[in-house]
């Protein structure tokens, strides 16, 4: 399984849940498969994906989910010790990782070679980390979800995308009807 | 020692309805992170880099709070991708309370590197800039935070060396 089919098995799962989706081709795949206003796309910014997801959990109760890759992760590998040192029930960081830069031509990332994401977020202290196939992923978030437990989920999947278009709606117009669907009951 | 200065500068955030910051600290802002500290009305989560630490803001805005981040001015070297691409495209209020190292009674030479470039970067992203030399120039704080909420944009607050020397 490559990312885009295990966001397809997430959808039943995720798609009433708040997401911060990572730049790139993820935020493109989840666009073109299910665009929600519970959907905050990443345009820009590699690396914050985490880190954004990670601000909304501290400041409010619903649960978010943050889909982020193995490359983004590494670019900002400190924001592990930040959600293990201020953990939050609500929230639930996803990196699907496919040891490769998926948006710039599938160049390996370090995740792919020899650095475990898993054991590095264990090391940064956070309690609740899984490693999980691709196939199994969807589970995961739900199990997480269901116990409302700050988690950390890996998922090992293959590298590949599919072809999908570039997002072009206006930012502002993602970030109000995503700060209207945080807001909603 | 925190100041009066320093309890002055969080009175002005909670009045203005600041109720998260994220810091990397600095030795000039070493006081007034000591009163963050102390003030349950704001969430204070450190960061360890500042483009992080706008991720968690530009977050927690989206949540309905109302972000600030405490830096020094060495970091606009790390942030400008983050400014431009993140705060500015989404267009997230965010005032940067930022040390403003390397002006006159700075020890350190290296600082004075970044001090040279620090408002050339920040006239080039065109982000409103304010510079608080002498003690009295704080009182523009308040002014200055409900603008940042009004124009929806990162706006810089540069605290120099002789500002919090002077200020009491």
């Amino acid at each position: 399984m490559i990312r885009y089919d295990v966001l397809k098995t997430l959808l039943p799962v995720i798609s009433d849940e708040l997401v911060v989706c990572n730049i790139g081709a993820p935020s493109q795949e989840l666009f073109a498969l299910d665009d929600r206003p519970t959907n905050f796309y990443m345009l820009g910014t590699m690396g914050l994906a985490s880190s954004i997801g990670f601000g909304l959990a501290l400041v409010q109760d619903k649960p978010v989910i943050s889909i982020d890759g193995d490359g983004s992760v590494l670019t900002n590998l400190a924001t592990l010790s930040t959600i293990a040192n201020n953990p939050r029930d609500n929230y639930i960081l996803l990196i699907i990782d496919n040891g490769s830069y998926g948006s710039t031509g599938d160049q390996l990332t370090y995740a792919g070679k020899k650095t475990s994401l898993a054991a590095v977020a264990t090391a940064c202290g956070c309690e609740n980390v899984v490693e999980v196939s691709a196939e199994n992923t969807a589970d995961a978030v739900k199990e997480a979800l269901a116990a409302r437990r700050m988690t950390v989920i890996v998922s090992k999947c293959q590298s590949g995308n599919v072809q999908v278009p570039v997002i072009t709606m206006n930012p502002i117009m993602i970030r109000e009807r995503f700060m209207e669907a945080v807001r909603s009951e | 020692m925190a100041k009066t200065i320093d309890r002055k500068i969080i009175t002005d955030l909670t009045e203005a309805g600041i109720d998260f910051v994220t810091s990397v600290p600095c030795k000039q802002l070493a006081g007034v992170i000591e009163v963050l500290n102390e003030t349950p009305k704001i969430l204070h989560v450190p960061s360890n880099k500042e483009d992080e630490g706008m991720g968690l803001c530009a977050g927690a805005y989206m949540g309905g709070s109302r972000p600030a981040i405490f830096m020094q001015n060495t970091a606009l070297g790390v942030v400008v991708n983050t400014l431009a691409t993140l705060i500015q495209f989404y267009q997230i209020p965010l005032p940067m309370l930022i040390s403003y190292r390397g002006e006159v009674g700075e020890p350190v030479a290296c600082q004075v590197e970044m001090a040279l470039h620090t408002k050339a970067i920040l006239n080039q992203m065109h982000i409103p800039t304010y510079h608080f030399h002498k003690a009295s120039d704080a009182e523009e704080l308040p002014g200055i935070l409900s603008y940042t909420q009004m124009c929806r944009k990162p706006v810089a607050i540069l605290t120099d060396a002789t500002f919090w020397r002077t200020a009491q």
